[in-house]
């Protein structure tokens, strides 16, 4: 009997032959998707939220490939978030094929890429929430779980300007943080003075004084329900990313300070408390089991996107995904007894059939103009698919690490394992928009250092335990530092100085040696004053010389004891 | 002109009110064993689980100065209250970190302070009550490379 894997990987070589348009594709092109049908929701209740977070201030529609490896830690193991490809489409009945199974993993992404079309896009959304404040005058909130404000090139250039100014225009009631703070403390407190609503941290503190450094929760009323919003940043952000940026500012989980605020809200006659967070999906299912009183936590970092809630305790978890491909709406029913019951839809932004907002797209390419030449400037082409999703490597990621070998003259390349980052499909050209999509930020100096192989084993076996420790409050979300030049096997389920071994320097084929230092390139080091070229530069030089470039997948890590 | 800060003056406010005895935390030719400490505090009697509250960060920011603070639940009167508190990190050269001392006229056995971590361990506060109990609590604080989340 065929799989539905068999069958997936059977379409896709047809898909090949047929220049994408296999039979079974047409079919599924010819469900037609419309925008009713996508926008489409019954209203209930009095209260609506929507949830958009994680854009990463991509304002265009994108590709995005969904991890087709992502494993759960403890608890977590083979729950969601972490199901994917067949396993996903079969725990929420999801058809092979269908837009969903596009929008929603990874297997046949290209493919069916090409039948669906881009996803996201900021003037989509824009259309869309319209819809939804027509629908929902009164009753609607919302809420920008964060990373809003870095992962472009106009962002970049900009400090975020270019997002800031689109995304007042979308006017959230309120939105926390993560990447925003890699602006550097005195640019993010210059925003947040002018932002039109508000900035929410309550973990966020002085470090010095232990004071709040941010407002930590909002009131609001919608439909007669008085709702307690309280925001938490992401809890690993001067450990995840460059402390000296934002030196004065002390984060953290503080689950303690979460129940005070949850008190405080409750006290201030709260119906509904709402935790907008950038904890990370895990860590927030874990939250969920300790701190009482939370009805819903809008969560984001982790960029999952799952079509329904997943209730822990009385705490319902949305997951809404990333860079703009979903907007949430959850309508609820509030009493005086607080929340009854709710409906929820994780609507695609499928941007070839959701109408972009006029007004909106004007303002898209009002803030893009000055750069628009640069941005659609080419630097090379791909001939196979370039993702970064999935928790060891990603293609994008091995032709950053290949750039950095060449470029650096390295024997081993180092690539942060961030989750950000569109894909971009085979035979596609790749502007310089694309390549900063995939590594636009704050801290980009490529360094050319020297580091045993004790450390390097030491840089594995700390960011494993990042993505695998079996206690969530442990974790920072993002995956396996990528590499170039190194081969290595890991065992997610040992515990740290036990997950890694047997690492192969792939030039010789050699074991690692501990005690020999080997040359090293890497980008966004978290030490201040790194020096190097930026890595796009980096990366649009080894373009220059090899273009087209084709990178496919590779055994050289293999993972042992799943 | 020598200005105190704040911070500073703080320091030495808090150390005051508490009678903090911080031990210097240096690598010692003969570093003692953890449980030999929390063994010398106690006597050898098994401490029981609950009434202190150790707060930490599950993983620290910067391991040179992490951010502690304790309190024991106590009425603090004359005849029942928190005596001292030792603090004692796993896997420091030196594993005490500082004793703190208590009398019913401290009010409430609270206090805050800083230490340094070399490296992920767990961290004990170990209270010795005034009726020559003891309640013990253990955290884990991860000191990590940083640099690849998000």
């Amino acid at each position: 009997m065929l799989s539905r894997r068999d069958f997936m990987q059977a379409a896709g070589a047809l898909a090949a032959i047929y220049g994408g348009s296999a039979p079974w594709m047409q079919l599924a092109a010819q469900q037609k998707l419309s925008e009713a049908e996508l926008i489409g929701f019954e209203p209930f209740g009095n209260v609506t939220i929507a949830h958009l977070t994680d854009i990463h201030a991509q304002l265009m529609p994108v590709w995005f490939r969904e991890p087709s490896v992502n494993l759960g830690a403890g608890e977590a193991e083979g729950q969601p978030p972490h199901v994917t490809g067949s396993d996903f489409l079969e725990r929420y009945n999801i058809a092979a094929g269908s837009a969903d199974a596009y929008a929603l993993q990874s297997e046949g992404f290209a493919a069916l890429a090409k039948q669906y079309g881009r996803m996201g896009g900021i003037d989509r959304i824009a259309t869309v929430l319209k819809h939804i404040r027509a629908e929902r005058a009164d009753n609607t909130l919302f809420l920008d779980g964060g990373d809003t404000w870095q992962g472009s090139y106009t962002a970049n250039k900009t400090k975020g300007a270019d997002i800031v100014e689109v995304m007042n225009a979308l006017k959230p009631d309120a939105m926390t943080g993560h990447w925003e703070f890699t602006l550097g403390a005195d640019r993010v407190k210059e925003i947040v003075e002018e932002l039109p609503f508000a900035f929410l941290g309550a973990n966020i503190f002085d470090n010095e004084w232990e004071e709040p450094a941010f407002e930590a929760h909002k009131m609001f009323e919608r439909g007669g329900v008085k709702i307690g919003v309280i925001g938490q940043a992401f809890p690993y952000t001067p450990i995840a990313n460059p402390r000296w940026m934002f030196p004065n500012w002390s984060f953290g989980i503080r689950e303690d300070e979460i129940a005070r605020q949850v008190e405080a809200v409750r006290a201030d006659g709260a119906q509904l408390v709402v935790l907008l967070s950038h904890n990370g999906f895990d860590v927030d299912r874990k939250l969920a089991t300790r701190v009482e009183g939370i009805d819903i936590i809008l969560c984001g970092h982790t960029h999952d996107a799952l079509p329904a809630p997943l209730k822990v305790g009385k705490t319902l978890l949305i997951a809404t995904g990333s860079n703009g491909k979903f907007i949430s709406r959850l309508d609820l029913d509030v009493g005086a007894d607080g929340l009854k019951d709710y409906r929820y839809k994780l609507i695609p932004i499928f941007a070839d059939v959701i109408t972009p907002d006029a007004e909106m797209t004007a303002l898209v390419e009002k803030v893009r103009a000055p750069y628009a030449d640069e941005l659609k400037r080419v630097v090379g082409r791909t001939d196979s698919l370039l993702y970064r999703r999935g928790n060891f490597n990603g293609t994008v990621d091995d032709l950053i690490c290949q750039a950095l070998l060449e470029e650096r003259d390295a024997e081993i390349a180092l690539s942060p394992g961030f989750r950000w980052g569109p894909s971009l499909l085979p035979g596609q050209e790749i502007t310089v928009e694309d390549l900063h999509n995939v590594c636009a930020m704050s801290y980009p100096a490529a360094y050319r250092n020297k580091m045993t192989g004790k450390f390097l084993k030491q840089v594995l076996e700390d960011v494993a335990d990042n993505l695998f420790n079996p206690d969530p409050y442990y974790q920072q979300g993002g995956d396996m530092v990528r590499v170039g030049g190194l081969g290595y096997s890991i065992n997610p389920k040992q515990p740290i100085g036990r997950r890694i071994s047997d690492m192969t320097s792939l030039k010789d084929g050699k074991p690692i040696d501990p005690a020999r230092e080997y040359v090293v390139a890497g980008w966004a080091s978290i030490n201040q004053a790194t020096e190097g070229p930026a890595i796009w530069d980096v990366v649009e030089a080894y373009l220059k010389n090899h273009s087209p470039v084709r990178v496919d997948p590779h055994d050289a890590i293999k993972v042992v004891g799943i | 002109m020598h200005t105190i800060t704040r911070r500073q003056l703080l320091a030495v406010t808090a150390a005051t009110a508490t009678g903090l005895a911080l031990s210097p935390n240096f690598a010692s030719a003969k570093a003692e064993d953890a449980m030999a400490v929390l063994d010398k505090f106690t006597g050898g009697k098994a401490p029981a689980e609950g009434k202190v509250t150790l707060k930490m960060p599950e993983i620290a920011e910067n391991g040179n100065t992490v951010p502690l603070s304790i309190s024991v639940d106590s009425p603090m009167t004359a005849d029942n209250y928190v005596k001292r508190v030792v603090i004692v990190a796993e896997g420091n050269p030196r594993p005490e970190v500082a004793t703190l001392h208590f009398s019913p006229k401290s009010g409430v056995a609270e206090a805050s302070t800083r230490m340094r971590l070399a490296k992920t361990q767990n961290v004990v506060a170990l209270a010795e009550m005034s009726d020559g109990s003891f309640h013990m609590v253990k955290r884990q604080v991860k000191v990590t490379i940083g640099g690849c989340g998000g």
